[in-house]
């Protein structure tokens, strides 16, 4: 099993965010890709879009569900995970490394309400 | 594990795609226990079996088992069934198991005008395990005395599985070779830990529901509830294989005898995507250029053998030729699809 990394925040949905100054990596976590099961499609948002916490910003997909991406905080996208396209199942082999968006944050009061790695851990024990 | 018709079944033991990859190159073993059977014997017993099911079972000789239909008066779909003929005049019928009570109602009724037969719901008698690939052979072998090189395409024997009592029926849904074994549930896991042991040379491995749905996908065997349904025909469904034509009056033949004489409005067809997306149950499809919905998906997924996005739906059967392009909409936007040949997989004999 992947451990949680203490320096990313993370969301009830089961999304994972690190933080860099203004820049917020966002991803799923590996609880979400064990649920998920085998990934084999994900959608993303285009360069520019601006989110709002709590958005969907896409959908992953795997061979039995669809579900939902949801921003972890509000901001405006900068990039996007392109090599995900192509080869989705690496969200399976290394949720915590595959990063899906970059956005730049719009509200940065928004973080207090995200959960500690210690904090997930105990939602999804 | 997911609640499934009153069980608890798990939807993956390592993985579907892991599962669905050992039944296509080695074999995996399902527990489909959940899977109900109801018998019917007496005098009559061939008379019953002809009026409730679609197929025609007076072809089915002692130890042979063929796929079928319980249809309704208008020749849509009840259950879908198996029917295997263990004696002249007895009959064991395996059905879906979110339909036992209404297939066993529904059979105890319209079997009465057919005379000396009565239908009893033997479920709880029977486990059912499915050992199913291209080792299932090689690695059932060595617990039965049963000769399985000798068992032909859905034909069954009894004998003994690991020392316990056992039906071995060469029949599966997954459109691999192997074999179900019908046990008692008491010795269910004995029989299953048995085979596990036997194929872990050749890396054999449990596989859950989510397989056996990509599976029987790809080998494009219907699914009740979502391929067919009370509202769709056996020829809407294009399985007038299963309609006994030739025999005597049954429960539906009427209608499907109106039907093939007009023909069908819509009819299912196996698709797979030219977009990216998969087209998933009850999303609509459009012909092209429509601005309505034309039709319906009825199954959908990812396949992880072929890797491509397939699935079933029913169109107007006038865009339902092979090659006909029309489009699904997938959450809210319109994504090619093109009507393919099925199966989409069919083993190397």
């Amino acid at each position: 099993m992947a451990s949680y990394p203490a320096s990313y925040k993370y969301t009830k949905e089961h999304e994972w965010v690190e933080l860099s100054g203004d820049r917020g990596k966002v991803g799923i976590t590996d609880y979400a890709q064990q649920q998920l099961g085998d990934v084999v499609y994900v959608e993303l948002p285009e360069v520019g879009t601006n989110l709002t916490q709590g958005q969907s910003f896409g959908t992953i997909e795997s061979v039995k569900a669809v579900s939902e991406l949801y921003a972890p905080v509000s901001g405006e996208v900068l990039e996007v995970n392109a090599a995900l396209k192509e080869k989705p199942e690496v969200v399976n082999a290394d949720p915590h490394g595959s990063w899906m968006i970059v956005l730049r944050l719009t509200s940065a009061g928004e973080t207090g309400a995200l959960l500690d790695a210690a904090q997930y851990q105990d939602l999804v024990k | 594990m997911v609640p499934f018709g009153g069980w608890d079944m798990p939807v993956e033991y390592s993985g579907i795609v892991a599962e669905h990859m050992a039944v296509r190159t080695r074999a995996g073993l399902f527990d489909v226990s959940h899977m109900g059977q109801i018998e019917i014997a007496g005098r009559d017993a061939l008379t019953a079996v002809q009026r409730i099911s679609s197929n025609d079972a007076s072809k089915l000789s002692v130890g042979q088992a063929q796929y079928s239909g319980l249809l309704t008066p208008a020749g849509t779909f009840i259950d879908d069934l198996l029917v295997y003929r263990l004696a002249p005049a007895h009959f064991l019928l395996v059905v879906n198991a979110s339909h036992i009570p209404k297939d066993y109602a529904w059979i105890a009724e319209e079997i009465k005008p057919a005379g000396d037969a009565v239908a009893v719901d033997a479920s709880a008698r029977y486990a059912l395990l499915a050992l199913q690939g291209p080792a299932a052979l090689d690695v059932l072998q060595p617990l039965t005395g049963v000769v399985l090189a000798e068992l032909k395409y859905y034909w069954f024997a009894h004998g003994e599985v690991a020392s316990v009592r056992a039906t071995i029926s060469r029949t599966g849904y997954t459109g691999e070779d192997g074999f179900e074994i019908f046990v008692p549930p008491a010795s269910a896991d004995r029989v299953w830990q048995a085979i596990l042991e036997s194929g872990r040379s050749s890396d054999v491995i449990p596989a859950g529901l989510g397989a056996r749905d990509t599976l029987r996908l790809e080998a494009a065997m219907r699914l009740h509830g979502n391929d067919i349904d009370e509202t769709t025909t056996a020829l809407e469904a294009d399985l007038s294989w299963i309609v006994g034509w030739k025999k005597d009056d049954f429960i539906g033949a009427g209608a499907l005898r109106d039907q093939k004489a007009q023909g069908v409005r819509r009819k299912i067809v196996g698709f797979e995507m030219l977009d990216r997306g998969i087209a998933r149950q009850g999303y609509d499809a459009y012909v092209r250029g429509g601005s309505a919905p034309a039709g319906i998906v009825t199954s959908g997924t990812q396949t992880p053998y072929l890797k491509k996005a397939i699935g079933m739906a029913y169109l107007p059967v006038e865009h339902t030729a092979i090659d006909t392009e029309f489009d699904v909409e997938i959450r809210g936007r319109r994504t090619r699809a093109r009507v393919v040949p099925m199966p989409f997989y069919k083993r190397q004999k």
